[in-house]
């Protein structure tokens, strides 16, 4: 134990020090220009049962920046970003092992609750989940009030963060009205000010566009842009147009292991593994 | 081909009848209940009937106000043990129901909903009444509460699995701990629907009377407390209807649409208060 917990410290002073990307076998990458990191996974595997979906995982997430999580459909790029808040382990059977360092803290350390994990590690799902029994205006405060946060300037946060998701002079005349009379992208954006409005640290998006037409994925897409000053974002995309598109940083995903992780303009130019250079090609996947 | 179209537009019309009659016939005995229980009902129906006091055998007049109060006190004291303990076995089946002993629970509650109401009276009779020597508004409320019991657990149970999952998982990637999320997403977006259930149950409970027999029995007065016989409006509609009395007759006539309509009050109640939710 003790002897992990100093290969831990090592292998993030090394990180610290710009030498090295992750540590250990990664290390053939060159460093991608990025930033000081937010979060880490050092050899995480995670699991449905017996079924091994993450193979060993080294991946650091740096702040202010967007990663994009790239590859086929089963590669394990959802369950991945699900270990980042530990919403993994929600679904019946499922487990992890290995570290998730947030601020070099293992957030799957005994004694670490999930549940102060995912305030700081917000979250947007696949599809737009609003609370259908809540107004606009509880959905964008849902997280303080079902937490029983006190918060004594509410109407303040509320219109703090819908403007940070977009979506304020859409809705600002009709905040009493459900949050699922909105159209499906504004609905999602929904989603994001509820995210917002508990200040997280760190924004995980499952696949956020996936249910919406061009023009709100667009929407969407622009709004990702303009968060990324404030927060690490990490974004889970099939879309290879979209990773292109929004994020700096890119990692590719297959059979449950990190492929190849760089800059995305070099993961989409000059891909330094076959299998990726395959997968953006389109000759699978 | 014009032949085809005209035999579909035939069968279009003949089925399209079939189930229209359908619904007047299935109607027609809930309106022809309510219409007779009115009329019939109207007549008896007095400011005595529903604030006195039966009066002594013989003497036309009185009324049933310790009924009506019993009555709902018996329910509502049969609410108070069968419905928290019913939604929280169907919020148990809906999480954690995959079990061996999920479905034993599930099985439990469907038989037990077919067991006549007569029965349960006996037992808690056998169990409650024997044992005190006395019949009480306690010993009804607890037999009433058995009966309620499977409809709430089921229905709650039904209606919790028809939420979308994706609504707890919106909530716990809000940091919300799993029980609230349950409790205040969960069930609270199911609510609409476990209030149906439960209505149902109530409805059904404040109609019984066999279990109300030799549990509660009945009071030609105020009951001291709810640890006395207590008078009620189905027992005393069985009483008054099967006495030789037209007095009588036209008082459970009376007792019977006052009992409707309590039920109907009840049920349109509970929708108000869980209706709360933006348009």
């Amino acid at each position: 134990m003790t002897e992990r917990a100093n290969v831990v410290r090592l292998r993030s002073a090394v990180a610290e020090s710009g030498d090295e990307l992750a540590g250990g076998s990664r290390s053939r990458w060159e460093k991608p220009d990025a930033g000081p990191v937010k979060m880490r996974t050092l050899g995480l595997h995670a699991f449905y049962g017996e079924t091994e979906v993450l193979k060993g995982i080294d991946l650091p997430i740096v702040d202010r920046q967007v990663t994009a999580v790239i590859g086929p459909s089963g590669c394990g790029k959802s369950t991945f970003v699900r270990s980042l808040n530990r919403m993994h382990e929600v679904v019946p059977g499922a487990r992890i092992t290995g570290q998730v360092l947030l601020d070099e803290q293992d957030i799957y350390a005994r004694g670490v609750d999930p549940v102060r994990v995912r305030r700081r590690v917000g979250m947007l799902f696949q599809k737009p989940n609003p609370f259908p029994t809540l107004s606009i205006r509880d959905n964008v405060l849902a997280g303080v009030l079902l937490n029983g946060i006190d918060v004594s300037d509410r109407e303040g946060l509320v219109e703090k963060a819908l403007r940070q998701a977009a979506l304020w002079d859409e809705v600002k005349d009709v905040l009493d009205r459900s949050g699922t009379s909105l159209s499906g992208g504004q609905q999602q954006r929904l989603c994001m000010a509820r995210a917002l409005a508990l200040e997280p640290e760190v924004l995980l998006m499952d696949e956020p566009c996936s249910a919406l037409d061009p023009i709100a994925t667009a929407r969407v897409e622009e709004l990702i842009h303009g968060l990324r000053e404030s927060y690490a974002i990490v974004v889970v995309t099939h879309n290879m147009q979209q990773a292109a598109r929004v994020a700096n940083l890119t990692a590719f995903f297959y059979m449950g292991e990190l492929v190849e992780y760089d800059r995305t303009d070099v993961v989409f130019t000059r891909p330094k593994e076959r299998r990726t250079e395959d997968y953006i090609t389109g000759r699978f996947g | 081909m014009s032949g085809r179209f005209a035999l579909r537009r035939f069968v279009d019309r003949a089925v399209r009848g079939a189930c229209l009659l359908a619904t007047v016939l299935a109607l027609l005995p809930l309106v022809s209940v309510l219409a007779f229980v009115v009329v019939r009902g109207a007549g008896g129906l007095s400011l005595t009937f529903l604030t006195g006091l039966p009066k002594p055998v013989g003497e036309p007049g009185g009324g049933m106000a310790h009924a009506i109060v019993g009555s709902l006190q018996i329910v509502g004291l049969a609410c108070l043990i069968g419905i928290p303990a019913g939604v929280l076995a169907g919020i148990h089946l809906a999480e954690y129901g995959a079990t061996r002993f999920g479905r034993f629970v599930r099985f439990s509650a469907d038989v037990l909903s077919g067991v006549p109401s007569i029965a349960v009276g006996l037992f808690v009779y056998a169990l409650v009444v024997a044992r005190a020597q006395r019949f009480s508004a306690y010993a009804g409320a607890l037999a009433l509460a058995i009966l309620m019991l499977p409809t709430i657990t089921r229905s709650t149970e039904e209606l919790l699995r028809l939420v979308p999952e994706s609504l707890r998982e919106a909530a716990l990637g809000l940091g919300v701990p799993a029980w609230r999320a349950t409790l205040r997403v969960m069930l609270r977006t199911a609510l609409p629907g476990v209030a149906t259930g439960v209505m149902l149950a109530v409805a059904r409970a404040m109609g019984e009377s066999a279990p109300l027999l030799f549990t509660s029995f009945n009071n030609r007065a105020w009951a001291e407390s709810p640890n006395e016989p207590t008078a009620s409006l189905p027992v005393n509609i069985y009483t008054y209807a099967t006495s030789p009395y037209a007095d009588w007759h036209q008082q459970a006539w009376a007792a019977a649409l006052v009992l409707v309509g309590l039920v109907l009050c009840l049920s349109v109640a509970a929708r108000l208060l869980v209706r709360r939710r933006p348009e």
